[in-house]
């Protein structure tokens, strides 16, 4: 009898720890990977998609990372970093960049716009205190609405981005015409167990590594993983954690929320141009509307909360979420031919992984 | 602060509330009419036409907003389940192509316990995520909006075998089609099955509404007359609105004689228009009940409502579960003024719209009223009529007009919560200091 009773308290304190949307999901995708196998569908090409995939929403994601240890919640205005760091890959392509110039002209415009956006965003995050998540749902979608009307107006000359007939920039921006497409994502790149043995540089079968973009993905990871060991960083922490007891040790909590929201932004422009050249196309217009949903998903079922979040998160995370969507649809067209499952269980997951850790959330007492 | 005396400081936020609190109205009436003058596209006719027909589809929608904001959970996105709920029951009665007036009664009866049910869900999951339930309430319409899709691309024709031959289903015998038609209530189906029970000209109607609004007046003058300790008004306004049904009857009689071009409105539906009013009475009726009263010191305080024994999860679920129905019902009305049912697109827009008509209209997350709802769909839906024609006058851009349309909705929304919670932040530290 006290062996059950050990044994129940062992699976609980598993759960517990991994975090029940973690073990969930994860348990669902290997599922999924175990029913692919089965349906002749190439592992290799799943797991070369799940890291190409997880590699161009990586830094999206850690934009997460500031905000909820600030205490200000998930980042629901991710669609504000995304704008800065769209319109300055537009810019970089106006003054004529191409290549590895475009990209990085594009983060060195992106990282001082979104600086200032960033802090501009932290004010009114502190003006609008305990309801912070709606107001930045709503903040991420009235700037994507208000950018399409410059996206219209402004005269960009480059023949790149207009349309044929008209004024204004495309919808998508085909990057391949700069020379910027996977340009991060071929910087080294090698595949395992491809055409001659183990690691063929440059190979195209097997399981494919962006080194590049992967490489890009960790130093954000390590930068965000340092500063948060950084004085500032902890007083951040602090703040979020118990802003009470941070301000009464002297900490200037409003400073350290526009610190924190700053931060979240650069990651937010930095992430979208990484994003961009990984899949080709530069999306202007509505495409940003719904960015943050995924983000915040994906950091939550690595196991975050909405008000605790760690770079290990992060990583699991986006490495879960991506395998389990781009696992699910080739699996699912096969399973279901003619439906369209994989986009309604995106749905479904996504959401609901957000909803359960609005459950969660504490503080809404009676 | 010492420098300044209380009684100062008092003064000068008084006089300044007024414009503050209604900033949001204030702009959408200066667009309208910055609309007005500089498009000359909008004929009159043209502009009172589609404002009254987008009037009598949205109005029930934005009323059923109105008693979650009393019960204290604020601006409920989720309506969007309801309106789900509605396009179910449609598509049932669609499927068993049963129409008319009698078929459109029983969408209505059908669609109150499937509203009621989800309704009763989303308003554990309000109690689930107290202190964040419009976020909540948010992302409850995309979740559910999954199951939808789940229930009407999957479950109709791999689960429920379907015919591949019904109007309704897709080709290939899996799910249902992009948009369905709904059949001419003439045919036995359900387009217009509401409106076209009885109309009556725009004009009529304008004449009817003022005259009622002028008796209220004078009901009011006359009650306060014979016990003035129990029934006060506000004069300025009574007499505002005296003056002014005084002149739209004035236009209207004017009109009906000689039979001018305002004439050339399109009817106006009478039977839609009494639901609408049902539901106005209705929620202000309710206000007066116990269960009102429960609503009202619950959105007051939870902790003091608990106190005194009222069980605040069951009246946060009453509540939620009414805005849910009636915002079926309000769909169902939506829908057959509409003719087809777009059936992956027709609810998704819904709360976010609904929302900011209600917020337009003055309301905020803790106050709303029937009378916000009504100036609010109005002056909401003026905007959006004008918007493109706006567009197109000053840019030479449609396109440009509806850009800004969006940007509006959601500019909105987030103006109006946030300036709420500023000023609630703000009055908080006032008090403290």
């Amino acid at each position: 009898m006290v062996g059950i009773e050990e044994k129940g308290i062992k699976y609980k304190d598993i759960v517990k720890k991994i975090g029940f949307p973690t073990i969930f999901i994860g348990g669902f995708w290997i599922l999924i990977l175990i029913a692919g196998g089965f349906l002749g569908i190439s592992i290799a090409t799943l797991i070369s998609d799940t890291i190409k995939r997880a590699g161009m929403n990586g830094i999206l994601v850690l934009a997460m990372v500031p905000s909820i240890q600030s205490g200000t919640g998930p980042n629901f205005a991710l669609p504000v970093g995304i704008e800065c760091g769209l319109f300055a890959l537009v810019c970089a392509i106006e003054f004529g960049f191409t290549g590895w110039a475009w990209l990085f002209a594009s983060i060195a415009f992106a990282i001082p716009l979104a600086v200032i956006v960033g802090y501009f965003y932290g004010k009114l995050l502190n003006a609008v205190k305990g309801s912070e998540m709606t107001i930045a749902t709503y903040t991420g979608f009235s700037v994507v609405a208000f950018m399409c009307l410059p996206w219209l107006m402004i005269p960009f000359k480059n023949k790149n981005m207009g349309w044929f007939i008209g004024k204004g920039l495309r919808e998508t921006i085909q990057l391949d015409a700069i020379k910027g497409a996977q340009k991060l994502n071929d910087f080294l790149r090698f595949s395992l167990f491809g055409e001659n043995g183990f690691i063929t540089f440059g190979g195209e079968k097997g399981i494919i590594i962006p080194t590049g973009m992967l490489l890009m993905f960790f130093l954000c990871c390590v930068i965000v993983w340092l500063y948060f060991r950084s004085k500032s960083g902890i007083a951040i922490s602090a703040g979020g954690i118990n802003p009470m007891f941070a301000k009464s040790s002297g900490i200037d909590i409003d400073k350290c929320r526009i610190k924190a929201n700053i931060l979240s932004t650069i990651m937010g422009a930095i992430g979208i141009i990484v994003y961009s050249q990984g899949y080709g196309y530069a999306q202007l217009y509505t495409a940003p509307l719904n960015m943050a949903f995924p983000a915040v998903a994906a950091i939550l079922i690595g196991g975050a909360t909405a008000s605790r979040a760690k770079v290990s998160h992060v990583i699991i995370g986006v490495i879960i979420y991506q395998g389990l969507f781009t696992s699910a649809l080739p699996v699912a067209n096969i399973l279901f031919e003619g439906t369209d499952l994989s986009e309604t269980l995106r749905m479904i997951i996504q959401n609901g992984i957000i909803l359960y850790a609005l459950t969660q959330v504490k503080g809404g007492d009676k | 602060m010492n420098s300044v005396k209380t009684y100062q400081r008092l003064d000068t936020t008084k006089t300044s509330t007024w414009a503050a609190d209604n900033i949001v109205s204030l702009i959408f009436v200066a667009f309208t009419i910055f609309g007005f003058i500089v498009s000359d596209g909008v004929t009159m006719n043209y502009f009172l036409t589609e404002l009254s027909s987008r009037f009598f589809r949205n109005t029930f929608l934005v009323l059923s907003l109105i008693i979650p904001v009393v019960a204290g959970i604020g601006l409920n996105f989720g309506i969007v389940v309801g309106a789900m709920s509605a396009q179910i029951a449609i598509a049932f009665m669609r499927y068993f192509e049963f129409g008319g007036v009698l078929g459109l009664a029983f969408t209505f009866l059908l669609a109150l316990p499937i509203a009621g049910l989800f309704g009763y869900f989303t308003g554990v999951l309000y109690n689930k995520t107290r202190g964040q339930e419009m976020i909540a309430s948010l992302m409850v319409c995309y979740f559910a909006n999954g199951l939808y899709q789940f229930l009407f691309l999957f479950v109709v024709g791999v689960i429920i075998k379907v015919p591949k031959t019904h109007p309704m289903i897709k080709p290939d015998g899996v799910g249902v089609r992009m948009t369905v038609d709904l059949v001419p209530v003439e045919d036995g189906g359900l387009k217009y099955a509401l409106d076209k029970i009885y109309e009556i000209p725009f004009m009529w109607a304008i004449l009817i509404v003022f005259a009622c609004i002028l008796l209220l007046q004078l009901w009011k003058i006359y009650r306060n007359k014979n016990n003035p300790a129990l029934y006060r008004y506000n004069k300025t306004t009574v007499l505002i609105n005296i003056i002014l049904s005084i002149a739209m009857i004035a236009i209207s009689i004017y009109s009906i004689l000689t039979n001018s071009s305002l004439m050339m409105v399109r009817k106006v539906p009478v039977v839609t228009g009494l639901l609408i009013v049902a539901l106005c009475i209705f929620n202000e009726l309710i206000l007066k009940t116990k269960l009102g009263q429960d609503f009202r010191s619950v959105g007051q305080s939870q902790h003091i409502a608990e106190v005194s024994g009222i069980n605040v999860d069951k009246t946060r679920i009453i509540a939620t579960i009414m805005s849910t129905v009636f915002a079926s019902w309000g769909q169902i009305m939506y829908l057959q003024n509409m003719g087809t049912l777009n059936t992956y697109g027709a609810h998704t827009q819904i709360g976010m719209f609904s929302v900011a008509a209600l917020l337009v209209g003055g309301a905020s997350t803790q106050k709303a009223g029937v009378k916000h709802a009504i100036i609010g769909t109005l002056l909401f839906n003026s905007m959006f009529i004008m918007s493109p024609e706006v567009g197109i006058s000053l840019f030479g851009n449609a396109l440009l007009g509806e850009y800004f349309r969006t940007f509006m909705v959601y500019g909105v929304i987030g103006l109006a919560l946030g300036l709420h919670v500023w000023r609630a932040n703000k009055k908080g530290k006032i008090t403290l200091n």
